[in-house]
């Protein structure tokens, strides 16, 4: 489906034309710097909703298609569209840029310019993976988001940032080298093609499926991250600016999830219903892991990173139960951690801002200091944990529910996560908000009207998935049906036979 | 690539004797004017200017056979003859940066170098291969040991000199074996002879391939034979070091490339083993020993070793794709390193300043344009898009899988990672550390037209490489 207007090139490239913008503006003007990043930040969410309003939730086909050749040596082409997996994500990534250049504010206080202009161009770049259609096309923006964060983390990062930041870019290369690997074989395989659509038409031998399932795992299982690769995510997460954690927790680390949706399942559907007992067995493992370390941590962006790990695994753990419910609470959580934990690391950023300190122990009693702020906190706290009618329960049952149809004791370990959730976030919110008032933070003003814009945003996100997922979901109901059928038929044709046809069958309608 | 635009086609040697003859003017001029300004670089830059268009428009086999212009040679002339120019533009403020006085023998050596380079491109016979072989190292020898009272720049001349007269050596020895058995030492003549014969398990001729090359394994600078680079990348004077990592390594791609498919594409399973020892053993030394150095040209000097590997890497499965790929990579590598060579030249004064990785600290503070050029040729030389050093990489590897070598390519691969590594570490000591001193840099404009074309260079072509890989198939006549 065409759309008159090249709408996803002009998200992908407003802001990093505004990028290069803000490097000619002068130095001292800092104030017209942020007003300019901001405004391009706005303009850029105004222009995406088109795809909120204009999106066609009838349909599983790429929406807002964009095709031009570009290098007809190796048939690449510059080749955009979104379907009912990325649109959300899109719009996500639009609007928690806006509210990053908010906490960022007053926050960051060296090379201002510098940092806004990574960051819109960032923003450019993650939009340009979440539509990217042609598996060139998207390793360059997969790639090309490497350099932004690089330097947002060690620029602007805390102490430790030097060791993380190397440790984030290493890590993420060698996985994406290997996918690139795995992307050129499938390339001489397929037909010379790089057009993701065909070569998920395409049916590839086991064996092949196998390779390439493993040389993509490399790549997305370090962005989810799934145990036991996920070492960086709290190094980097910790380390970053506000801005950075809520676009790493937010949207980067979406992607390794995204990946697995968009290519692993459709291009090798054999090897992945094959796999799905090792995956689940990592997310599990995620999920406890993950839950268990954070009760031992005293670091507040270090526990809310560890949490990170521990929600992934439910992603992952949605997205392997290959059915419908585990698929759709997979995006759903996906969005949902993107918001909360993007709002935790935005509250945290608020408050670091003042006090300085991250360590649990220097705080106490703020809920009498900060009221309102501890309002907020309490909110993101709770979505969370996953407490009902807010959106954190809606993805984590839908997960669970499908993780317990696939298998029974992935659920149920699942499950287990949730509680241990529930004991160290409100163990955190215990030590930070309440007891009595550390003198390190007695003097510490409630959040003004900035801040209380940036987080806004989120809250209402927070209730309106919480108490309407409906809204949401109906973005994917027709993609993952379609994702479903992808996987499923291309597995049953190669099984063939009628019991397999009738598993499948069963499959999706008790799905 | 299409032959007949531009000048009437001219002798197939007439631009390498064009260039020789705009060198020996240079030593003339150099001897006659006292007086010279900037005589000397301007002669030198549009007498490799005319030698591009002649290039461009020659054509055809000459001396009976042993010297063929073709598509292939001409790319790599012009590899070639832009590095010369690069280095040229470069070098003019740098010599008097440095006090290095005799710019009339510096200007036609390297121009004198050129033409060997040029006629190793196109060479069809191995004692002409010899022959631009010969006139290439030489000048480079002298080149590198121009400053004749810096002790590091006679100790590198002298080490390069010993190491390339021994390969020099080698190749000759080798040759000896060949003729011996073949009888001929036009490269069509052994093609036929091996095509004829069941000789290809002759040990005697096995032997002479083998010491033919390793001789050119010493010029592209691949390990085990990469020992001198170092040493003489670091002596030598910054521009020399760029001229050095790019172009005689080029010529020596172009003949090496020659040789294995002109003349023993027969012996293809024969040599393709040692050649992947050869290329693991290349990039795991180049990237690994360049994670210790503390100084940013021998750093660079392994990098350009590490990089040497990843170009072998498309000679390996002997296809057209594969040495297309190769010649892309010549390329692109011409621009980003001779950019990285570019910054360097900016940030170096007399002496050793400028040269420690430790004075790139804070730079993005206090040069921001510079820190950001090097950025931007530091990621290249990683390979992250959108720089033209992922496309170079990206065609190597396509290439190499095509070719069946996924252990190779896997390998490669893991050493890029690596190599992030110790390129990001500049990056890291101009962004994220605050500056130690003031550095100054030393600018002028024909540097900033260095570092321009380097940029675009990297980025267009990381961007929109099409025309780039178009003509490289076409130069291959494909």
């Amino acid at each position: 489906m065409e759309y008159g207007f090249p709408l996803l090139s002009s998200l992908i490239f407003l802001p990093v034309i505004g990028a290069i913008g803000l490097l000619f503006i002068p130095r001292k003007e800092e104030l017209e710097v942020k007003r300019f990043a901001l405004l391009i930040a706005i303009l850029e969410f105004f222009l995406s909703l088109p795809l909120w309003f204009g999106f066609d939730k009838t349909t599983s086909l790429m929406q807002f298609v964009e095709k031009k050749e570009w290098i007809s040596s190796w048939n690449v082409y510059y080749y955009l569209g979104v379907d009912g997996i990325s649109v959300l994500f899109v719009l996500l990534s639009t609007l928690i840029t806006i509210l990053c250049i908010l906490v960022s504010w007053t926050a960051i206080t060296e090379k201002i310019k510098e940092f806004f202009a990574a960051l819109l161009f960032l923003e450019g770049v993650m939009i340009g993976v979440f539509c990217a259609l042609d598996f060139f096309l998207f390793y360059i923006f997969w790639e090309a988001m490497l350099i932004p964060m690089y330097l947002i983390i060690g620029v602007w990062g805390g102490p430790g940032r030097l060791y993380a930041t190397i440790k984030f870019f290493l890590y993420t290369l060698i996985g994406s080298l290997l996918m690139l690997v795995g992307i050129i074989m499938l390339y001489l395989k397929g037909g010379h093609t790089f057009d993701i659509l065909k070569l998920a038409s395409n049916s590839y031998d086991f064996k092949f499926q196998m390779i390439l399932f493993w040389t993509f795992f490399a790549a997305f299982a370090v962005k989810v991250p799934m145990w036991p690769v996920h070492t960086w995510l709290p190094d980097a997460h910790t380390e970053a600016p506000a801005a950075g954690s809520v676009i790493l927790a937010g949207i980067l680390i979406k992607m390794g999830a995204y990946g697995f949706l968009r290519f692993s399942m459709p291009i090798c559907p054999q090897a992945t219903q094959a796999m799905t007992v090792p995956m689940l067995v990592l997310s599990v493992i995620a999920i406890i892991y993950g839950a268990v370390i954070c009760l031992g941590q005293d670091d507040m962006k270090r526990l809310i990173a560890y949490s990170s790990v521990s929600h992934m695994g439910f992603v992952t753990l949605g997205i392997f139960a290959l059915n419908y419910h585990g698929l759709e609470g997979a995006i759903l959580q996906m969005i949902n951690h993107g918001v909360v934990t993007g709002a935790l690391f935005l509250s945290v950023g608020i408050i670091y801002e003042q006090t300085h300190t991250r360590e649990i122990s220097d705080y106490g009693g703020l809920a009498t200091v900060t009221p309102i702020f501890a309002g907020f906190f309490l909110v993101f706290t709770l979505a969370s944990i996953g407490f009902p009618s807010l959106n954190g329960f809606v993805g984590e049952f839908l997960i669970l529910l499908g993780g317990f149809t696939a298998k029974t004791w992935a659920g149920f370990l699942g499950a287990t996560g949730i509680i241990i959730g529930a004991g160290y976030m409100l163990w955190l919110y215990q030590r930070v908000f309440f007891m009595k008032v550390n003198e390190k933070v007695a003097g510490v003003r409630d959040i003004n009207l900035r801040e209380i814009i940036t987080l806004l945003p989120m809250l209402i996100l927070i209730f309106w998935i919480g108490i309407f997922p409906n809204t949401f979901l109906s973005y994917m109901h027709v993609s993952v049906t379609h994702l479903l059928d992808q996987v499923n038929q291309n597995a049953s044709l190669a099984q063939t036979g009628p019991q397999a046809f009738l598993e499948t069958a069963i499959r999706l309608i008790g799905g | 690539m299409s032959n007949t635009f531009l000048l009437p086609v001219v002798s197939p040697l007439g631009p390498e004797i064009f260039l020789a003859g705009v060198a020996c003017c240079l030593i003339i001029f150099d001897s006659i004017f006292k007086d010279q300004g900037n005589v000397l670089p301007i002669i030198s830059i549009s007498g490799a200017a005319v030698t591009i268009l002649m290039v461009l428009s020659s054509n055809g086999l000459g001396f009976s056979g042993m010297y063929n212009v073709d598509g292939f040679s001409v790319f790599f002339k012009i590899i070639c003859l832009l590095a010369l120019i690069f280095t040229v533009l470069m070098s003019h403020n740098h010599l008097k940066v440095l006090e290095v006085k005799r710019e009339g023998e510096y200007y036609s050596l390297m121009l004198f170098s050129c033409v060997g380079m040029m006629v190793m491109a196109s060479a069809l016979d191995l004692i002409v291969l010899y022959l631009g072989l010969e006139l290439m190292a030489l000048s480079v020898y002298c080149l590198v040991g121009i400053q004749k009272k810096d002790k590091r720049a006679s100790e590198a001349a002298i080490k390069y000199f010993l190491l390339g007269a021994f390969a020099s050596c080698l190749f000759l020895f080798g040759l000896s074996y060949i003729y011996g058995i073949t009888g001929t030492t036009s490269l069509t003549g052994i093609t036929k002879f091996l095509t004829g014969e069941g000789i290809k398990s002759n040990p005697a001729f096995l032997l002479g391939l083998g010491l033919v090359l390793i001789a050119f394994s010493f010029k592209v600078a691949a390990a085990p034979f990469h020992m001198w680079t170092p040493d003489a990348y670091e002596g030598a004077m910054t521009p020399v070091t760029g001229f050095m990592s790019v172009a005689p390594k080029a010529a020596g791609f172009a003949a090496l490339s020659r040789l294995l498919f002109e003349a023993f594409p027969a012996l293809h399973g024969n040599w393709v083993i040692p050649f992947e020892i050869m290329i693991f053993l290349t990039m795991a030394i180049g990237n690994i020993t360049a994670i210790s150095q503390v100084s940013i040209k021998r750093m660079l000097a392994y990098s350009s070793i590490a990089h040497a590997g990843y170009a072998l890497l498309g000679l390996l499965p002997g296809t057209a794709q594969g040495v297309s790929a190769t010649m892309n990579y010549l390329f692109i590598y011409l621009f980003m390193n001779m950019g990285a060579f570019a910054v360097i030249v900016l940030l170096q004064q007399k002496g050793l300043a400028g040269e420690r990785l430790e004075d790139y600290k804070g730079l993005a503070k206090s040069h921001p344009v510079a820190a950001g050029l090097m950025l931007v040729f530091m990621f290249s030389l990683t390979g992250i898009p959108p720089t033209a050093g992922f496309i170079g990489k990206f065609n190597l590897f396509v290439a190499a899988l095509n070719g069946g070598y996924t252990g190779m390519v896997i390998w490669a691969v893991i050493f890029s990672a690596i190599s992030a590594y110790f390129y990001l570490r500049v990056v890291m000591l101009m962004y994220m550390h605050e500056p130690q001193k003031d550095v100054a840099l030393v600018h002028s404009g024909t540097l900033s037209a260095v570092l321009a074309m380097a940029l675009a260079g990297v980025l267009i072509i990381g961007i929109y490489p099409n025309d780039l890989l178009s003509l490289a198939g076409i130069a291959l006549g494909r």
